[in-house]
């Protein structure tokens, strides 16, 4: 189960399915889940959790020699009206309630931070206009903690934005109390260098709907770990990504949806588009379907499109089901290529190089976009897209 | 009148142990509103001959020329060529995962035509194109190609030619894995466009059936990487019934 799969360009695959007995997930990790960063072994590279990704250029975020120095982000908040935004210490009784790090780097970010963000929506209120939550690097080291919380039926939507260079470890919580409804589109458009490792939380609660569009362009390396467990039954998750890594870039997205409560659903779509030289896409997504979630309803998947020679994509769709009382559960993962014999098709039919790319690359994407909901986010990622094209189409 | 000249053509393609010569001198004219047959057995060359004139990268030409009303076509790119008047219809359409058949029509007419065509009468146009093919409409949403049974692939080769009107339509190989249903309303599409006289086509086929529906002007007999005969429509009634034999022989010794 262990076992994972580099998926070759042009294959599709199913990926794996297992019943299993107890939790494959949770033990091929190599320490169990802390808060304490000397509870993890620095990783050597040849872990499960490790293996894809380039620890020579993680800044030594995962062996101790990353040391915050003050110059590393600037966190700026806007907030709408009855939202409350506070700097804590790591005392605060709602810090790591959605999730506990599962890895060293997280942990790192866990123990070295020194205020965490905390930003709460009441109750029953519902916002009108989205908290958007700049995260803007200024060329050094940082450690981050965020925690976002909605109150029983609050509504919101999130923005979070990284820009600008830096070397950031952080940890994200996201709790949603009952009925609650939250979305939130964190995108990474770093400058080339940025490195960013981060933990995203959600804990759902009760009949709480969480729908979560992560969109990663920028940065050297980028290693994203959304996990979502259930507080409660009826409880929604979507997981939308879009990532569009380019020559050299490495972009990791590992996900886990943790089915451990009956009744709750989870929707996850990922998709990547690959262009340029050691331009490396890894995609793993964990569904862990409890004993004691009957009822559940899953499905997720992985599509890459590479556009060019020299890229990769491991892609890595993980299903372990532990009841056989689920509504469904599925996963599809595939790799494709915008080959030349797709290039000259469309320009057979009169269509100029650069307006053929642009077709298939927005169709690709289209879809998934469409699925955001937020107009103005969906345009400037569809601009952005484009923006990447015209970079690399020259 | 566009007329499409090829003289002397010579074409090579890289082959795991160097370079072949596929194409060997050959001529031929095609004007606007004649149909010309090039016949021939496997591994004559037709098919490359086809996609040399569209420009496709895998082959390169070593000597000759190719003209469209005067114009250096050999000079141009592939959508170039297209927007000149050159369509190839293609005996292997390609899969373009993520692009909507509407979209890639709306697309490629905007490009040939120069401009986008009116929304309420493209839509119209379509629709009238593909019910003469009987194309269902539900194939506007699909994608290019995408899980296209070989006849659906045929006919929406045809529904392009339809649309984008090109001064010189090559087909290559249309009729290959066709049932005779779809052979024929694939030839009804071809037909149409002929009556206008409008188009000169250059049919490419290895089997004579297709000739019972579109009447050619010109039959000529490909074998060795050139036309080694040239005739009426006569020629393919004595293909028919002697096959290929006596040509591939005298290829062989050519």
């Amino acid at each position: 189960m262990a076992e994972a799969q580099n998926i070759p360009v042009g294959s599709t695959t199913t990926g794996s399915i297992a019943v299993a007995a107890e939790s494959t997930v949770a033990t091929r990790m190599s320490a169990p889940p802390s808060f304490d960063v000397a509870d993890f072994p620095v990783p050597h590279g040849r872990e499960e959790e490790w293996r894809f990704t380039p620890l020579e250029r993680l800044r030594g975020l995962h062996d101790g020699t990353a040391v915050a120095n003050g110059n590393g982000v600037k966190v700026d908040v806007q907030a709408p009206e009855g939202v409350t935004v506070e700097a804590v210490g790591r005392d605060d009784a709602r810090l790591g309630k959605a999730g506990t790090p599962v890895d060293r780097v997280a942990a790192q970010a866990y123990s070295a931070f020194e205020k965490a963000s905390v930003v709460t929506v009441p109750k029953e209120t519902v916002l009108t206009e989205p908290i958007r939550i700049a995260v803007h690097g200024e060329g050094g080291t940082a450690f981050g903690h965020q925690v976002i919380e909605l109150g029983a039926f609050a509504e919101a939507v999130v923005v979070i934005d990284h820009t600008g260079d830096a070397v950031l470890a952080a940890n994200v919580d996201y709790l949603l109390g009952d009925g609650a409804k939250l979305t939130v589109v964190c995108v990474q458009d770093w400058d080339d260098k940025a490195v960013h490792v981060a933990q995203h939380n959600a804990l759902v609660g009760r009949d709480a709907s969480f729908k979560s569009v992560v969109v990663t362009f920028g940065g050297d390396v980028v290693r994203l770990h959304p996990r979502v467990r259930y507080a409660g039954p009826g409880g929604e998750a979507e997981l939308f990504g879009l990532y569009f890594t380019d020559r050299g870039q490495h972009q990791e997205h590992r996900l886990l949806v943790d089915h451990n409560v009956p009744h709750c659903k989870s929707n996850v779509v990922y998709k990547g588009a690959l262009q340029g030289d050691d331009a490396h896409a890894v995609w793993i997504g964990d569904v862990l379907i409890e004993a004691a979630a009957e009822g559940t309803d899953t499905y997720e998947m992985n599509r890459n499109l590479v556009l060019t020679d020299g890229a990769r994509v491991d892609s890595v769709p993980n299903l372990e089901i532990e009841t056989g009382e689920i509504v469904g559960a599925g996963h599809a993962s595939a790799t494709g290529r915008f080959d030349d014999e797709q290039l000259f098709y469309l320009m057979a039919r009169g269509i100029p190089e650069h307006e053929a790319r642009r077709l298939v690359v927005r169709g690709f994407f289209a879809e998934l976009v469409q699925q955001i909901g937020l107009p103005d986010i969906e345009e400037r990622l569809i601009a952005k897209i484009e923006e990447e094209l015209e970079a690399a189409v020259g | 009148m566009a007329t499409l000249e090829i003289r002397d053509l010579h074409v090579t393609v890289e082959v795991e142990n160097g370079t072949k010569e596929i194409l060997k001198g050959v001529d031929l004219t095609v004007k606007q509103g004649e149909t010309h047959a090039i016949m021939g057995p496997n591994g004559s060359g037709k098919s490359t001959l086809a996609y040399s004139l569209a420009g496709h990268p895998k082959y390169t030409i070593t000597g000759g020329t190719v003209t469209l009303d005067g114009e250096d076509v050999l000079e141009m790119s592939v959508d170039e060529r297209a927007r000149a008047g050159l369509f190839l219809a293609m005996q292997y359409p390609v899969e373009v995962p993520g692009v909507s058949v509407s979209n890639f029509l709306r697309t490629s007419a905007t490009a040939i035509r120069g401009e986008a065509p009116k929304l309420r009468t493209w839509v119209k146009e379509v629709k009238e194109a593909m019910e003469r093919l009987n194309i269902d409409p539900s194939f506007a949403e699909r994608n290019v190609n995408e899980g296209f049974s070989g006849g659906e692939k045929k006919r929406h080769e045809i529904l392009q030619l339809e649309l984008l009107k090109p001064k010189i339509a090559v087909l290559d190989e249309t009729d290959s894995g066709l049932d005779v249903d779809a052979l024929r309303v694939v030839s009804e599409g071809v037909n149409r466009v002929r009556e206008t006289g409008e188009v000169g086509t250059l049919l490419i086929t290895h089997y004579t059936r297709i000739l019972r529906y579109i009447k050619p002007d010109h039959v000529h007999v490909f074998s060795g990487g050139r036309i080694v005969e040239s005739g009426g429509a006569e020629l393919a009634d004595k293909l028919e019934e002697e096959g290929y034999e006596a040509y591939t022989k005298g290829g062989a010794s050519a």
